[in-house]
């Protein structure tokens, strides 16, 4: 009854300006090219250009050997690199998920104020905030001394040179990433289906299973993404946090390219990097389900 | 009038056993006390904020009583959590889960009590059935009209087959034609399954179609229990008559009690009857007489009891509108006091104009002595 008529009453009468019709459908065929041009032009000229000759430059020398010879070079620094993020990112969604949940659910008239607590450490220079770490876990610093204290280090431990720093870093600085997009999408969330949820016999751990969560994913996995791209590409934390135990695919990529400019090798490296990324990003999202994405 | 048979209340389903609901200092629901029978169709009309919707949410579990108890099946739940009530909701807004079909939808509940997968599938196959949606099961929410998310959302409450259906102003966000499809529709699913209906809206008419019974509500406080025929005949405040079907409600005082009928003086010093209503007041209170528009007759003589009403008043025609079924004739009493009458366009009258005499007349059980002062005193707390 209702879906029959439902159609007809959004069809779009043609013919309504009569001749005139090969015009405006011509505009109107035109338009969203006119709109997509300019920042379609800046990625052809700055990322597509850019991106080609890297590619081309990977394949000069060696051709595909490049690419198996950087990866028995590095294997152990891109294990490594891929570990670290992937625990970054873990350690965010733990951290950052039920920090969104309460911002969104019990902030009340506080929730901007909780959210732009969540930011502003970006007010402060990245560079400068992963510095001020080193001051903070330095070896006669607070923080080793109170772990030394209470026993968690002997006296000869300390962090700074060690996984755990460059980890936990890599965790700080991509937080806020993880909570903005959780945040937005639990935000949205209609608190009558969680009603709705108990009506039906859901226990409270149910219905955040099957309703908090699952609309939630597209945040979890905006955020993810966000988090987990530029800590799998990151130098500047195991840099200067790190020691040579703790050295990542992105600290290779920018020491060498300083120095011996424009190398295939790096080249493969850079784009190998790019690839595993893509891959994981693929495998995660068939993980979660496209359609809730979508 | 015949009246629909009420249900049997010797054991009822719900008990709201002297329930008060407070929020801080505001009165949300002021000691209700009322019992729901098996099967019954039962209705909570009142304008919005008179408690009518917090009353069914102490029903469903999302809020707890301040005082007083809740009891399903004699057994009382009042600290018992929504997912331990075997009770189902209908939301407003459907509340719909927007991730899952219309399967996933109804099949939640059985899911959630560990139902298996065979039984689920079957009953969740008959329930779609009998809302007529079979063929939309696979069918996302947001792929729905209105009309059929609001089956879906019965469906998934109704496949539980609950003690109870909480319905919560199901109707409010369809148009008035498929508002008036689906009250007849909720009454057919409620004759198909058997279950106790609760249904909340602000919408008299709804009210009077579907129930069995009646709670009429205003500022948290229940003003009258009953069928549509007793609420819409004997009306027992003037709040009630007022806000269900018209009504002349007339500033009157009592000046003598006789059997079965209380003498009053209103319109202007007219010495009327009425034979419904509070029989109890006093000789002296301030009262008012109410009378249904459509129980008056018009005439351009004084009437007889033999050809109109015993009742009768003298009146001049200020204002008739023709609307269809009925002609609305606006009259004025010798004091001022309008009269609405709604008459029959075949009725044998006159050409009227504004400004004729005329005689407006009806009998006496059609006039109700309502206590005058509306049943709407400023709440005071007791503690």
């Amino acid at each position: 009854m209702t879906a029959a008529a439902a159609p007809s009453r959004f069809r779009r009468p043609r013919r309504e300006n009569g001749g005139d019709d090969s015009g405006v459908s011509a505009r109107r065929w035109f338009t969203p090219w006119l709109l997509i041009a300019p920042g379609g032009l800046w990625l052809l000229i700055f990322f597509v250009f850019p991106l080609f000759s890297l590619g081309r430059l990977s394949l000069q020398d060696g051709g595909l050997s490049n690419y198996s010879t950087v990866i028995s070079d590095n294997s152990t620094v891109i294990i490594r690199t891929f570990v670290y993020a992937t625990i970054s990112t873990l350690a965010a969604i733990i951290i950052g998920y039920p920090l969104a949940y309460v911002i969104a659910t019990k902030g009340g008239k506080y929730k901007n104020l909780f959210l732009a607590l969540v930011i502003l450490p970006f007010f402060v220079t990245y560079l400068v905030r992963t510095l001020s770490w080193k001051i903070l876990l330095f070896d006669n610093g607070p923080v080793v001394g109170i772990l030394q204290s209470v026993g968690i280090l002997n006296d000869s431990q300390g962090i700074l040179g060690s996984p755990f720093a460059v980890v936990a870093a890599l965790t700080y600085n991509f937080l806020p990433f993880m909570v903005l997009p959780i945040y937005v999408s639990l935000e949205k969330l209609d608190h009558r289906l969680l009603d709705a949820a108990a009506d039906l016999y859901s226990s409270p751990a149910r219905a955040f299973r099957k309703i908090t969560l699952r609309l939630s994913l597209p945040g979890l996995f905006a955020g993810t993404l966000l988090t987990f791209i530029p800590a799998a590409g990151d130098f500047v934390n195991s840099e200067l946090l790190g020691s040579d135990r703790t050295v990542m695919i992105g600290q290779i990529i920018e020491k060498n390219f300083g120095k011996e400019f424009f190398r295939p090798e790096l080249s493969a490296l850079s784009f190998m990097l790019m690839a595993m990324i893509l891959v994981g990003v693929i495998v995660y999202a068939r993980l979660l389900g496209t359609e809730e994405i979508a | 009038m015949t009246s629909p048979p009420v249900a049997d209340l010797s054991a009822p389903v719900i008990e709201i056993d002297h329930v008060v609901k407070r929020f801080g200092d505001f009165v949300a629901v002021d000691d209700a006390h009322f019992s729901i029978g098996q099967g019954e169709f039962f209705s909570m009309l009142g304008p919005s904020g008179c408690g009518k919707t917090t009353t069914l949410r102490m029903i469903a579990g999302f809020e707890r009583p301040t005082t007083g108890a809740i009891r399903l099946g004699g057994v009382d739940v009042s600290k018992v959590p929504p997912n331990k009530r075997d009770v189902n909701t209908v939301f407003q807004q459907y509340a719909l889960f927007p991730h899952m079909n219309v399967f996933d939808n109804v099949a939640f509940g059985p899911q959630a009590k560990r139902v298996d997968k065979a039984t689920i599938k079957k009953r969740v196959s008959e329930i779609l059935e009998i809302v007529r949606l079979t063929e939309f099961a696979s069918r996302r929410p947001a792929q729905l009209s209105g009309g059929q998310q609001q089956r879906v959302a019965l469906a998934r409450a109704l496949v539980n087959l609950p003690k109870a259906l909480l319905l919560d102003e199901p109707l409010g966000a369809l148009d008035l034609k498929l508002r008036h499809a689906m009250q007849f529709e909720l009454k057919r699913i409620q004759r198909e399954v058997g279950i106790t209906f609760v249904y909340v809206t602000h919408d008299q008419e709804e009210a009077l179609t579907m129930s069995d019974r009646i709670a009429v509500m205003s500022d948290g406080r229940v003003e009258q229990i009953g069928t549509p025929a007793e609420i819409y005949d004997n009306p027992a405040s003037v709040f009630v008559a007022g806000f269900i079907g018209q009504a002349n409600l007339w500033p009157a005082t009592i000046t003598e009690h006789a059997t079965g009928t209380t003498r009053v003086t209103a319109l202007g010093g007219a010495s009327l009857c009425g034979s419904c209503g509070d029989v109890t007041l006093a000789v002296g209170s301030e009262v008012t007489l109410m009378v249904r528009p459509e129980r008056i007759s018009i005439s351009l003589t004084q009437p007889t009891s033999q050809n109109g009403g015993d009742q009768s008043v003298s009146a001049t025609v200020s204002d008739l509108a023709f609307q269809g079924p009925i002609v609305r004739l606006a009259l004025e009493a010798a004091d001022g006091s309008p009269i609405i009458a709604n008459v029959d366009p075949d009725a044998d009258l006159p050409l009227l104009r504004p400004g004729d005499s005329v005689w407006a007349s009806w009998t006496q059980s059609a006039a109700c002595v309502l206590p005058s002062v509306p049943n709407q005193q400023p709440q005071l707390l007791e503690d």
